[in-house]
């Protein structure tokens, strides 16, 4: 592993001022599904901040909230919800001086691609088959540039020849299933930067793609980042990934953070249970084979039915340490357990020291 | 495939239809009604049954305007030769001259001869073989050269091409021909191509007949459509249908086959040469629909005159018409007769109790309501001579009361009967019957329920339509399949017995295949009748001898009569000299309809 | 692609004359297996048995079916001549013959009829590609509303009325009883707005029925197609609604619908037979049952073959247009 970087992002405790100060910051944002069987809470009360030039790592098990959240912070659960069954939200999510939940749609559109623009798991099918990529390049341009065709082309291969694609003049014209994987994803990448856009998310950019492709794919949102100087979300079930990249990480579960921080912090000091499942169950390079891998047991919670009290508890191998049942009836709020860092559990922050350091720490 | 049971799909068809109907109905009543009852009414229609065997509003009549049929189906050819439907008949007088042609006049004068391109009838000798004509002057063909005995000769001749010219009648090949020695003009030796011995044509005014055998209805034959003169030059064999040449009144402007067709006035017939046709319309046009009840709302509408195909209206179109526009409609008799036939050749009918017990055991109003009723269906049949027919005594002639004491079947009559049949318990039968015709399996349907109630189960099988000489027509078929009961109707082709019952009844017309004696019979009583008829000059020996054919068929049991079939035809407020002739069965006579105003 | 197109005329050619040999079939033997002459109904009411032979001759039903086909093909690619009872015809080619009850030739009512049922047939698809793909696309974008459940209720009733039904009721509203349309068929030579006023109650009529079908077929695609990842793709890239719907929603959408259309187009210019029944249109559809009911081989063969080389054609157009839309179709 690497060296994380020192200087974590302005990771603060939320604050209820109306003026924000950082790059983006998002405050107590709730995104609930109504159906059938219930209101599926995918996201309940989430907050936190990121200045520009960052990178962010939202971790967390499929399910936990993570890429509803940058669905939400893009605006995308809104726009394109037909019929009677639309997504409620609430919170505020500030970019750049504007609160996103609250401004005109169209005005949040024009900002769409723009001032944030997102990468997809999957480039294959985030791509239209129909298209070529050139055509989709150009046309993500031409939205929010006033430019002929030909001068939009001339950028889309500029911008195909920046992420590393060859004969970029060539490729412009091929289809997305005359790339491959890797090279679908840079595409995507093109794509998405071609507006230089300040917030880039990034959700599980490398999840459908095989392993050397993957730290290709790390190393360029990296470079670019440092280039473009953008603020850039990575959404990922994957700890590894963005061990390299994220200055700070948060940790998700059940629609909620359970722990956040610096990315050092989180990793060398987690104080969560469940961020230690995830630690535990993250392949390392520089361990043994016969301790590692080591999941989390059982499956994630139903959004519909959270468990009462910690939504952990149920997988939680020391949910009967904290005294009186507390963690099966009381919910578990941050709580500061170090410098930017905070974490929700009802165990004492000597308990955890603890457990951490003669239990979870050797074995990883 | 040849024989079918209704469907459900074709029940939900039939349900579909009924919805619709009501709603047509309902959609009509919008519609300015004029239903003045019988009398005439204020948009000019004569009345109901105002033109039914008399002339209505002759007086109106104005020459010119373009006069406007309609039609579900069309002819089976415009060729004089091989027409053989009753409409193409009647509207052939536009186009075509017979030597004599029925008389242009209402009722039963409609069906009696006039000289028409003949100066005046034949003179026949005492032997009855030879018929002698005279051709009028000025009679002419459409480019205006004069219609000569040697072309009526062709005309006629072209009936022996049967290989070429199949589909009508063939009366005069039998009567002139019987052995079948003449080939027919195509393969014709002679130069001339008018190599049949029996016609001689001395000079081009002269035409004589010389008959093998006397045949009384030899000239009810030479006015059948199939007599009519074709020009050598002209005769473009199979494709002749397509644009007979005119030498009459009206020459083909247009035909499309099953679309439309166009007459315009044919300007070289002179109206002092033809004593029969007015020609009041400058133009005659047909239209062709697939949907008759669409066809029979248009005639409503007023945007066609007339039916071409008189055969009543659709049971929509005259509930309409019945309610609001009755003096619009003739109510005429059609010359059919409906009827069951019994084969012989299937058990039990060979037994003429057990045909009886099917008589008598039969509903007879049920069989007329199936039919239509007494108005659109006509009056219950209770003999085999339509009353069109010389000799025919109506529904005074009731053997078996019909009409009477046994109108709703006598089930005592029928179990004697059977009794006497030696199947007590009834037996076992089926009935054959066209499946193209809903109200023909309607009446089948009718007769199954009246038999099952004397213990005559009989099963409905209904056939192809299209392939009815092939199915029923073929004796050996009708054995096989056992079918005890066939469900028919005949009309005359000419009115006299000879032309309506020869092919039914005489035991020398049973054949392998077409056959049309489907009871077979071979009675030497009644072939004897038929051949003192055709040596009969006699007009009143002619008609009893009629009457006593009828008689000997009717108690041999081998019919039973339905009804004397009745029309509801549509008679447009606008058209003026409009009667119906016996001559063409209650059909309006075509060929002088006239228009009320030219425009 | 050039190869392709050939095997797959190749391909068509050989279906062609299968589906001939089938029409011939049954035309020749199930009457044969059922005991009926066909050439009994082609004479009078007094068949003279000479006379029936002759028919039998003169129409070739004497020939075996392998030679009956032959002579067919032949005649439409060279010409052919007729000989019968004195009666020698040369009918050129192409010729498709000569029909058994009227004698006209077929191949004039073929290209005449044609232009109607074709008519017909575009006007009607203009109609429901229109108003059901309109309708289907509404449908998926109010999903679950009022206007949705209302638009797939009609849509049912489309699909499940039947033409006779619909046609004879639009008949009885709007020619009969308001009077507001003549609808009667005057073709289009003679007169542009009769000949829309005789066509516009049978286009709603078959479009209607085919609309309800579009709508429904439209709905579920674009459902479907509005869940794809590269739709979402489309707005982060903040596209307007109305280009993600109208550009990249529908460009997927139209790919099976398409396909509809082509198989529909192709089956109906052989002939929409009750619409053109029930409205009394001289297209092929109302040739071929007036055939069928009076045994008109000619004419049942001339107009299968339009229809089996519509439908072929259609298929072949089909393809093309696939790959033109879909590029990963190219390849293939």
């Amino acid at each position: 592993m690497t060296e994380l970087s020192k200087t974590g992002a302005a990771v603060g405790e939320p604050t209820t001022a109306a003026a924000p100060t950082a790059f983006l910051e998002v405050r107590d944002l709730k995104v609930h599904f109504p159906t059938d069987d219930g209101l599926v809470k995918s996201v309940d009360g989430l907050s936190f901040q990121l200045e520009k030039g960052k990178t962010l790592g939202i971790v967390g098990e499929s399910g936990s909230g993570k890429s509803v959240t940058s669905l939400g912070i893009m605006g995308l659960h809104t726009a394109g919800q037909y019929g009677k069954r639309k997504a409620q939200i609430s919170g505020e999510i500030w970019l750049n001086g504007t609160e996103l939940l609250s401004a005109p749609a169209d005005q949040v559109r024009r900002m769409r691609g723009r001032e944030m623009a997102m990468i997809f798991q999957d480039p294959l099918s985030a791509l239209h088959p129909y298209y070529t990529i050139g055509q989709q390049i150009v046309e993500a341009y031409r939205i929010h540039h006033d430019v002929d065709k030909k001068t939009a082309k001339r950028r889309a291969v500029e911008m195909l020849d920046r992420v590393g694609i060859p004969q970029p003049d060539k490729r412009v014209d091929s289809y997305p299933h005359e790339f491959s994987g890797g090279m679908r994803q840079r595409a995507m990448i093109a794509m998405s930067l071609v507006n230089n856009p300040e917030l880039l998310i990034a959700d599980e950019p490398t999840t459908a793609l095989d392993v050397t492709v993957q730290a290709q794919i790390l190393d360029l949102i990296r470079d670019l980042q440092k280039e473009f100087g953008s603020a850039v979300i990575v959404i990922t079930h994957d700890l590894g990934v963005v061990a390299e990249l994220a200055d700070d990480l948060l940790v998700m579960y059940g629609g909620r953070c359970v722990e956040r921080g610096p990315a050092e912090k989180v990793f060398y000091e987690p104080r969560h249970p469940y961020t230690w499942g995830l630690l535990g169950s993250m392949p390392r390079l520089d361990r043994e084979q016969q301790e590692r891998l080591v999941p989390v047991k059982g499956s994630p919670p139903s959004l519909i039915n959270l468990p009462s009290g910690c939504a952990f508890n149920p997988r939680c191998p020391y949910a009967d340490i904290p005294k009186d049942d507390v963690t099966r009836t009381v919910r578990p709020e941050l709580t500061e357990v170090g410098s930017r860092h905070w974490a929700a559990c009802h165990m004492s922050q000597e308990q955890r020291e603890r457990i951490w350091t003669e239990e979870i720490a050797p074995k990883l | 495939m040849t024989t079918q049971r209704t469907s459900g799909r074709r029940k939900q068809a039939m349900a579909a239809a009924a919805v619709v109907a009501a709603l047509l109905t309902t959609a009509a009543c919008g519609g300015g009604g004029n239903g003045d009852g019988d009398g005439g009414s204020k948009d000019g229609a004569a009345g109901f049954d105002a033109a039914n065997n008399k002339v209505a509003q002759a007086d109106l009549a104005k020459k010119g305007g373009t006069l406007k049929f309609a039609g579900a189906q069309d002819a089976d050819s415009w060729d004089t030769t091989r027409g053989y439907y009753g409409f193409m008949w009647n509207f052939s007088r536009y186009y075509a001259r017979q030597l004599v042609t029925n008389k242009a006049e209402p009722g039963k004068a409609g069906a009696e001869l006039a000289p028409d391109l003949a100066t005046g009838l034949a003179e026949v000798s005492d032997d009855g073989k030879t018929y002698k004509y005279t051709l009028r002057d000025d009679v002419t063909w459409e480019d205006g050269k004069p219609i000569t005995s040697k072309d009526v000769k062709y005309g006629i001749e072209r009936v022996w091409a049967q290989d070429v010219l199949a589909g009508g009648p063939v009366y005069l090949k039998d009567v002139l021909d019987p052995k079948g020695e003449y080939q027919g003009p195509y393969k014709d030796k002679s130069k001339d191509k008018l190599g049949l011995k029996a016609i001689e044509t001395p000079d081009d005014k002269t035409i004589i007949f010389k008959l093998p055998k006397a045949n009384s209805d030899f000239e009810e034959m030479l006015a059948l459509v199939s007599a009519s003169p074709v020009r050598q030059d002209k005769d473009t064999k199979s494709k002749y249908g397509l644009h007979p040449f005119s030498s009459g009144p009206y020459k083909f402007e247009s035909y499309e086959p099953g679309k439309s067709l166009k007459l315009v006035r044919n300007e070289n017939w002179k109206q002092s040469s033809d004593p029969i046709r007015k020609a009041y319309p400058d133009a005659i046009t047909v239209n062709f629909f697939s949907n008759a009840n669409d066809m029979d709302q248009r005639l409503i509408n007023g945007d066609y005159h007339l039916d071409i195909n008189q055969t009543g209206m659709s049971p929509q179109g005259r509930t309409t018409a019945l309610k609001e526009h009755k003096a619009n409609l003739d109510n005429p008799v059609s010359g059919y007769i409906r009827y069951a036939v019994f084969p012989q050749s299937v058990k039990p009918f060979d037994n003429e109790h057990c045909r009886k017990a099917v008589i008598y055991g039969a509903d007879h109003v049920s069989l007329q309501t199936a039919r239509g009723g007494p108005i659109a269906g006509g009056d219950i049949g209770t003999n085999m001579l339509p009353p069109s027919v010389p000799g025919s005594e109506g529904q005074k002639y009731d053997p078996f009361e019909l009409a009477t004491a046994n109108k709703s079947g006598n089930v005592a009559k029928a179990k004697e009967e059977l009794k006497a049949c030696g199947q007590p318990n009834g037996f076992k039968t089926t009935i054959a019957v066209r499946n193209n015709k809903p109200v023909e399996v309607a009446t089948a349907e009718s007769l199954q329920a009246s038999l099952k109630k004397v213990g005559i189960n009989a099963e409905i099988e209904q056939y192809d339509g299209s392939q009815t000489s092939g199915i029923i027509g073929s004796p050996s078929n009708v054995e096989k399949k056992k079918f005890g009961i066939i469900i028919m109707g005949w009309g005359p082709d000419f009115p006299t017995v000879q032309g309506f019952g020869l092919p039914l009844w005489d035991s020398s017309y049973i054949l392998e295949s077409g056959n049309n004696n489907y009871a077979l019979i071979k009675d030497k009583t009644i072939d004897g009748l038929f051949d003192d008829y055709v040596n009969t000059l006699d007009d009143a020996e002619k008609t009893k001898i009629a009457t006593e054919i009828n008689h000997k068929v009717m108690e041999g049991g081998y019919y039973l009569p339905f009804v004397f079939e009745k029309f509801i035809n549509w008679r447009s407020s606008d058209l003026a000299n409009v009667y119906t002739s016996d001559g063409y069965s209650g059909m309006y006579d075509f060929v002088n309809l006239g228009l009320k105003s030219s425009k | 692609m050039l190869t392709y197109l050939i095997r797959r005329l190749f391909a068509a050619a050989v279906m062609l004359v299968v589906i001939m040999v089938v029409v011939f079939s049954i035309f020749f033997l199930v009457p044969k297996w059922v005991g009926v002459d066909i050439a009994t109904s082609f004479v009078g009411k007094q068949a003279d048995p000479a006379a029936v032979e002759a028919v039998r001759t003169k129409l070739g039903l004497g020939e075996p079916i392998y030679v009956q086909v032959w002579e067919f093909f032949k005649g439409i690619f060279a010409g052919r001549t007729y000989a019968a009872g004195g009666d020698v015809t040369h009918c050129s080619a192409p010729c498709f013959g000569y029909s058994f009850r009227s004698e006209q030739a077929i191949w004039p009512v073929l290209t005449d009829r044609f232009p109607v049922t074709l008519g017909l047939a575009l006007g009607a698809a203009l109609l429901w590609l229109v108003f059901g793909v309109a309708a289907g696309v509404l449908s998926a974008l109010k999903r679950g509303t009022l206007w949705d459940r209302g638009a797939m209720v009609v849509a049912l009733g489309g699909v499940s009325l039947p033409i006779y039904f619909t046609g004879l009721l639009s008949l009885a509203i709007f020619s009969y009883g308001l009077g507001w349309i003549d609808g009667q068929y005057v073709p289009l030579e003679e007169s542009f707005s009769g000949w829309l006023g005789g066509m516009i109650l049978p286009w709603v009529t078959l479009a209607f029925l085919y609309a309800a079908m579009y709508a429904r077929i439209t709905r579920a695609t674009m459902l479907e197609i509005l869940g794809e990842d590269y739709i979402r793709t489309a707005r982060a890239k903040g596209l307007r609604e109305q280009v993600v719907i109208g550009k990249h929603a529908m460009r997927s959408t139209m790919t099976p619908i398409l396909t509809m259309l082509g198989m529909d187009l192709g089956a109906l210019i052989g002939g929409a037979i009750l619409t053109e029944t029930t409205f009394s249109l001289p297209g092929l559809g109302q040739a071929v049952l007036n055939a069928i009911k009076t045994q008109d081989l000619p004419i049942i063969l001339g107009v299968t073959l339009i229809t089996s080389l519509a439908v072929l054609l259609a298929n072949l157009v089909v393809d093309v247009l696939y790959a033109v839309i879909d590029p990963r179709v190219r390849l293939a």
